[in-house]
């Protein structure tokens, strides 16, 4: 397999001549890979997608696909399909058009093309739709005809803006499944970007968060949600509890932070020695009431408010001067005693809270 | 069960349909208000205009009505050959009566619309008949002056019988109803109005294609450009909106005439010796560029509002699907323009056929346009008859294309905004 299949070499963009939305862009990708490129809006995700897709230029630096540079091909040699934000299907063509639009400007024979289709839309469950025009489909199956069409000529790569944007929520988790299916069945490399973190956590093998036009952690779903290797990441994916602080001693793997009126342990990450400024983040569900005395952090706090979430309930509770620490206690746990203004005994390992660059 | 479908009712046992009704009457009754002014107005300004002109179109009532007595007569005549006494003495019955009324000069102008000659033969019966003696008013008629005795005079008095005619409309197309009742067309040399008809076609469609060749960049550009960029493209589309026709009309005869600055500038940059300045106006030319620049925002704009719908990622996903950007235009871009295409095309051509300031002060004589002709004859000869019924064709006409182009394109895809 070809590593570095996709290749970001140094590039910068910028619209203006003022502002860089994309900076020193760093990243490969590998052949047969699900890449999501995950960010907050204006943070160069869809930029970097477009220049991929040819529709933006560079402003320095290269685009390498397989091995080519492709900065000076036009969009349309460069055989790589795309699904958009908003499906952009061909509204005045029946979706059987629609599919064959790809084949017909590369010459395909009927037949083949017939085959071609035939098997595109039956990898997204649509035969007997290919007479229909999109306007005539749910916004589902227009996703999934979108899908199709960018599948349909076997391109190498395809690339996908953001397109379950604009569904509702069951249908988007159902297509989140099946995108992912499809993707593992015919081994394409895809190129996704999407606001949506848990999006990005069901789809991709490995997920690029963007912040201010830079790559600030590229790795597996699992390894982003639990090693964030900054500040920014760990509070953009998923929740996260923080306490500002100072170093205060580092020594064996851990490190001493003092908060304003207590001290805790932490995991070095980012933090060098004493006297370096930090933010401490720990999840939520690695923070346990009425923990075991192994912990290594066991501090008080009071519950300041309960909320139901059914399967679970999140706990509000001012802890050594952090009035937003959130636990989330599994409701089976019914035996604690969570009561509001109660107060409780918090602990966790000074392993999980990650001593970060300070916000 | 489902043979005995109960009628549903509310909750005080009233059908559910006749509850609906109620509810609903009220504000049907609103809504019919509200329309009604503007159907009385409707009614007022178009029905009763268009139903008046049709009626004064065909209507040759005065004639009937001036010679009942000759008309009554002529029934049992053949039209071959002189009538005989009868007609005569009828004739002369009704004249002595319009002679009374001081009504006779009508009667010539009438007639000579019919054929030319009568006005001063009856200058003159009317001036013998006061010494006319009782009885054998054939001889003393004729007597008058030759063409009473010339069979097509009283052939064309014949003609106007009927209280309905529908000459008028002949004659708009160059044709006429012989002695003999055949539908024929005038002699070459006389034929008018079918030239005029041709050229107004001609002129409509090619100023409509070349409004759709200027105005289809144009709008593009305006549906493209980021929003401050095309608010003054706009601004530059619209502004001649906001200008009198008649200035625009007159700049352009200052630029078009033959010591105008197109002119000037052709011979500034050596394209035409000075001494052989090309005219460019008081012919089709000038016609054809006031006209296309006086309309083009009547195409820029619907054209404008179909592009501004069309996202612009789907020329990119004909793009990225492997299409050339000519291919992306042709097969995606441009038929979905088609809706705005089809108003622009209609609303200009419609709007041409029936243009007439501007080609009546730059079209000169090869210029005009029939509508010209229309205003010639309402305000020149007074024939609003004639006026009338080639104002109908007129409208007819346009009716006609936008039959057609529904059948071929479809109303209902045309976009305007």
């Amino acid at each position: 397999m070809n590593k570095e299949f996709v290749k970001f070499d140094k590039v910068d963009k910028s619209y203006d001549g003022k502002i860089l939305v994309v900076k020193d862009l760093q990243l490969d990708i590998e052949e047969g890979e699900f890449v999501t490129m995950l960010g907050p809006s204006g943070s160069g995700k869809t930029t970097c997608l477009m220049m991929l897709a040819g529709f933006e230029t560079p402003t320095h630096g290269e685009i390498y696909l397989d091995g080519k540079a492709i900065s000076s091909i036009p969009p349309h040699k460069r055989g790589i399909g795309m699904v958009f934000q908003n499906y952009a299907l061909f509204p005045h063509m029946t979706v059987y058009e629609n599919l064959a639009f790809p084949l017909r400007v590369r010459k395909i024979p009927k037949d083949e093309a017939d085959k071609k289709i035939d098997k595109a839309l039956s990898m997204v469950s649509l035969q007997g739709f290919a007479q229909r025009m999109p306007g005539q489909l749910s916004g589902g199956q227009q996703q999934r005809v979108a899908v199709a069409r960018s599948l349909v000529f076997d391109p190498q790569l395809v690339l996908m803006d953001e397109p379950l944007g604009a569904l509702d929520k069951n249908l988007r988790e159902s297509m989140q499944y099946e995108i992912k299916h499809i993707h593992e069945s015919i081994g394409v490399t895809v190129v996704y970007v999407t606001h949506d973190q848990s999006e990005a956590l069901t789809m991709s093998n490995r997920i690029a968060v963007f912040n201010d036009g830079k790559v600030q952690q590229l790795s597996s779903p699992d390894e982003l949600y639990e090693k964030p290797v900054n500040s920014f990441v760990a509070e953009f994916i998923g929740e996260n509890n923080t306490f500002v602080g100072e170093v205060s001693d580092i020594s064996g793997g851990k490190c001493k932070v003092k908060l304003a009126n207590a001290e805790i342990l932490a995991n070095p990450i980012s933090v060098k020695g004493k006297g370096d400024k930090t933010t401490v983040s720990l999840r939520p569900e690695r923070a346990l009431i009425n923990p075991s005395d192994k912990m290594d952090n066991i501090h008080k706090g009071k519950i300041e408010e309960i909320i139901y979430h059914g399967d679970h309930t999140r706990v509000r509770i001012n802890l050594l001067g952090n009035s937003e620490f959130i636990l989330k206690v599994p409701n089976s746990s019914s035996n604690l005693d969570i009561k509001l203004g109660n107060e409780i005994k918090i602990g966790w390992n000074s392993e999980d809270a990650r001593a970060l660059d300070p916000k | 069960m489902s043979s005995e479908i109960k009628q549903i009712l509310t909750t005080d046992g009233i059908p559910l349909e006749v509850s609906l009704r109620k509810a609903e009457r009220r504000n049907k009754i609103k809504a019919f208000l509200l329309v009604a002014p503007l159907l009385l107005f409707i009614i007022i300004t178009y029905v009763f205009p268009i139903g008046d002109m049709l009626m004064r179109s065909v209507d040759d009532k005065m004639v009937t009505e001036m010679l009942p007595k000759t008309f009554k007569a002529m029934e049992k005549w053949d039209g071959k050959e002189l009538p005989d006494e009868e007609v005569f003495a009828a004739f002369h019955s009704d004249f002595i009566k319009l002679v009374d009324e001081k009504r006779e000069g009508k009667l010539s102008t009438q007639l000579n619309y019919t054929k030319n000659g009568f006005k001063s033969i009856i200058k003159k019966l009317r001036r013998k008949s006061k010494s006319f003696e009782e009885g054998n008013y054939k001889e003393q008629i004729m007597a008058v002056h030759k063409r009473w005795a010339n069979v097509e005079y009283w052939q064309a008095i014949k003609r106007r019988a009927p209280a309905y005619t529908g000459q008028k409309y002949l004659k708009g197309i160059d044709m006429f109803k012989n002695e003999n009742g055949e539908i024929v067309s005038v002699p070459e040399d006389r034929r008018i109005h079918r030239v005029l008809w041709l050229r107004t076609l001609e002129i409509a469609f090619f100023v409509t294609v070349f409004c759709f060749l200027m105005a289809y960049p144009i709008a593009h550009l305006l549906a493209t450009l980021p929003m401050k960029y095309s608010n003054l493209l706009m601004i530059c589309v619209l502004l001649p909106f906001w200008t009198s026709l008649l200035v625009r009309t007159a700049s352009w005869m200052i630029l078009l005439q033959q010591q105008g600055l197109v002119n000037d500038f052709f011979v500034g940059i050596g394209l035409v010796a000075d001494d052989n300045r090309p005219e460019m106006m008081f012919n089709k030319t000038g016609s054809y560029v006031a006209m296309t620049q006086i309309l083009l925002p009547f195409m820029v704009l619907p054209l404008y509002s179909v592009m501004k719908t069309i996202s612009p990622s789907l020329m990119r996903a004909g793009k990225s699907l492997g299409g050339t950007p000519f291919v992306a235009f042709w097969k995606v871009y441009f038929p979905l323009t088609i809706p705005g295409i089809g108003a622009g095309c209609l609303l200009v051509f419609i709007l041409a056929i029936g243009y007439y300031i501007t080609p009546a002060l730059v079209g000169g004589a090869s210029g005009t346009l029939i509508s010209n002709q229309i205003a010639f004859h309402m305000k020149s000869t007074l024939d609003w008859s004639f006026a009338s019924a080639m104002g109908l064709m007129l409208l007819t006409g346009v009716l006609a294309i936008y039959w057609v182009y529904n059948k071929l394109v479809g109303i209902d895809n045309i976009k305007l905004g």
